[in-house]
């Protein structure tokens, strides 16, 4: 934030920063030949939703804006306990799932929702359960990194699976460096 | 992303730039009457702004050793860890340290010299009053504060006052044992002088002290704003707004005293005011606050 905005008080919204989406492809060949994990078919998009005409309110305008096929039944839409909302997609094919998590992004920046997006989420689980437990990749969209998220009860995390996820991925994605900002999402929705 | 026209209120920005500019003035002002009285005023200002410099940079742990509040960890209170932690991914910010004050009085504060020493802090009355929406409103409000930096301007803008008055203290001590030890016509000047600079001094002071008090709900409106946008529903801020300030008014105020020198700090002043609280309270009232919010609302209604 400028000298300015801080004299004045001001707080600039931050756009979100989807370029780094694609590179999930690779990383989930990674996942696969190390750790043994493939996508579960599930991927999610946390956003908050504000007032007025200018952001979504209902359900209806959410999938409206999204364009999405009602018919097919493969998209849900639901609010965690945190009051944000949760967009959840299911394709088995992964690269599918990417790309329509992107195009739903996009739509949201094209309708100036851009600074409302929080991540999206990409489920992994073990090929051959039980594994090692699953896994979420999650995209933090203003930071533009990914980190891992492996959930094994309601409050608790494999903090030793997550690192070693952070390993074999280092070289495929951006992962968040600031280990503080491995926010923990507790029901997440996404499977 | 092309720029939402929300972001800026004009009317607010030139209202603080009046304040902020007519505080520049008062910094000008102090620096002639200093100058005009010698020597001493190298000392004036070094014990001034080491003074001003420490409550700057200890400000973090001053604040929260006046609250009684202690830092909490994720396991402590994860809900609060919580909120916190998406307002700052949604901000892109850096996550503050996150602190709680046992005590029933509803309120939160931002403190902390700059956005990477910063401490967030919620008292656990509020945290027992509000719904999570509203928590969460109170803490980008407070976020707010941290972005800004407002522990840094209105250090620098109660600096001031703290300059003015050493300088009418310093002036007083001169004027009472500096001029009877010299006779003639020169030390009559002195002593004119002097009292000259005293009288100036105070009301530089008095000044000064009210242009904070401006510049203080200024900050506040701002934060209001700030907050409001980044959780994207004004009338959930107003909401909480109405219920601690509800809240409030019907603590005794013995209890409150205690919290006093902490009122420029606060989310909602301790004091509940009365006649001159338009004035001198740290606080925009409610009603403005609301207002604001009400308009915020209906902008984003489009």
């Amino acid at each position: 934030m400028g000298l300015r905005d801080a004299l004045f008080g001001r707080t600039k919204q931050v756009a979100p920063n989807l370029d780094n989406l694609f590179a999930l492809s690779t990383a989930a060949l990674t996942l696969q030949s190390e750790l043994d994990l493939v996508p579960s078919g599930e991927a999610g998009l946390c956003f908050k939703s504000g007032s007025g005409e200018s952001t979504i309110t209902t359900d209806d305008d959410i999938k409206q804006l999204l364009d999405f096929d009602e018919t097919t039944n493969k998209v849900t839409l639901s609010t965690d306990d945190l009051g944000f909302k949760w967009l959840v997609v299911k394709d088995p094919d992964f690269e599918a799932l990417v790309t329509r998590i992107h195009a739903a992004d996009t739509s949201m920046v094209e309708h100036q929702l851009g600074p409302r997006l929080l991540c999206a989420v990409f489920g992994f689980v073990p090929k051959t359960p039980p594994g090692e437990g699953s896994v979420r990749l999650v995209y933090l969209m203003k930071q533009g990194t990914f980190y891992p998220f492996a959930p094994t009860g309601p409050s608790q995390r494999n903090n030793e699976l997550e690192i070693r996820v952070r390993s074999f991925l280092g070289t495929d994605l951006p992962i968040e460096k600031d280990l503080t900002r491995w926010m923990a999402l507790w029901n997440v929705p996404v499977n | 992303m092309a720029k939402s026209k929300i972001e800026t209120d004009h009317k607010l920005d030139v209202r603080m730039f009046i304040t902020g500019l007519a505080l520049v003035a008062l910094y000008a002002i102090i620096v002639s009457v200093l100058l005009s009285l010698g020597v001493s005023t190298v000392l004036v200002i070094v014990i001034a702004a080491a003074l001003i410099f420490s409550q700057y940079y200890f400000s973090d742990k001053i604040a929260m050793f006046s609250m009684h509040a202690k830092e909490v960890t994720p396991q402590q209170e994860p809900r609060l860890h919580e909120i916190v932690d998406r307002l700052c991914l949604l901000a892109d910010m850096k996550k503050p340290r996150v602190g709680v004050a046992e005590m029933d009085m509803p309120n939160a504060f931002a403190t902390g010299r700059n956005p990477n020493h910063a401490v967030i802090c919620a008292t656990r009355g509020l945290m027992n009053r509000l719904n999570d929406e509203e928590l969460e409103a109170v803490l980008a409000h407070e976020l707010s504060h941290v972005a800004h930096r407002d522990v840094a301007i209105m250090t620098i803008a109660s600096g001031v006052g703290m300059l003015a008055g050493l300088v009418s203290r310093m002036a007083l001590f001169g004027a009472m044992f500096g001029g009877g030890g010299r006779g003639g016509k020169g030390g009559q000047n002195i002593v004119l002088l002097e009292m000259a600079t005293l009288l100036i001094s105070i009301l530089i002071y008095i000044v000064s002290f009210l242009l904070t008090m401006a510049l203080s709900r200024y900050r506040e409106l701002a934060a209001d704003r700030s907050g409001a946008i980044l959780i994207g529903k004004p009338s959930v801020l107003a909401s909480a707004l109405v219920h601690i300030t509800g809240d409030i008014g019907k603590i005794p105020r013995t209890d409150l005293r205690k919290t006093e020198g902490m009122n420029a700090f606060f989310f909602a002043p301790a004091l509940s005011g009365n006649s001159a609280a338009t004035l001198f309270s740290t606080h925009p009232s409610l009603e403005k606050r609301l207002d604001q919010l009400n308009k915020l609302e209906k902008e984003l209604n489009g």
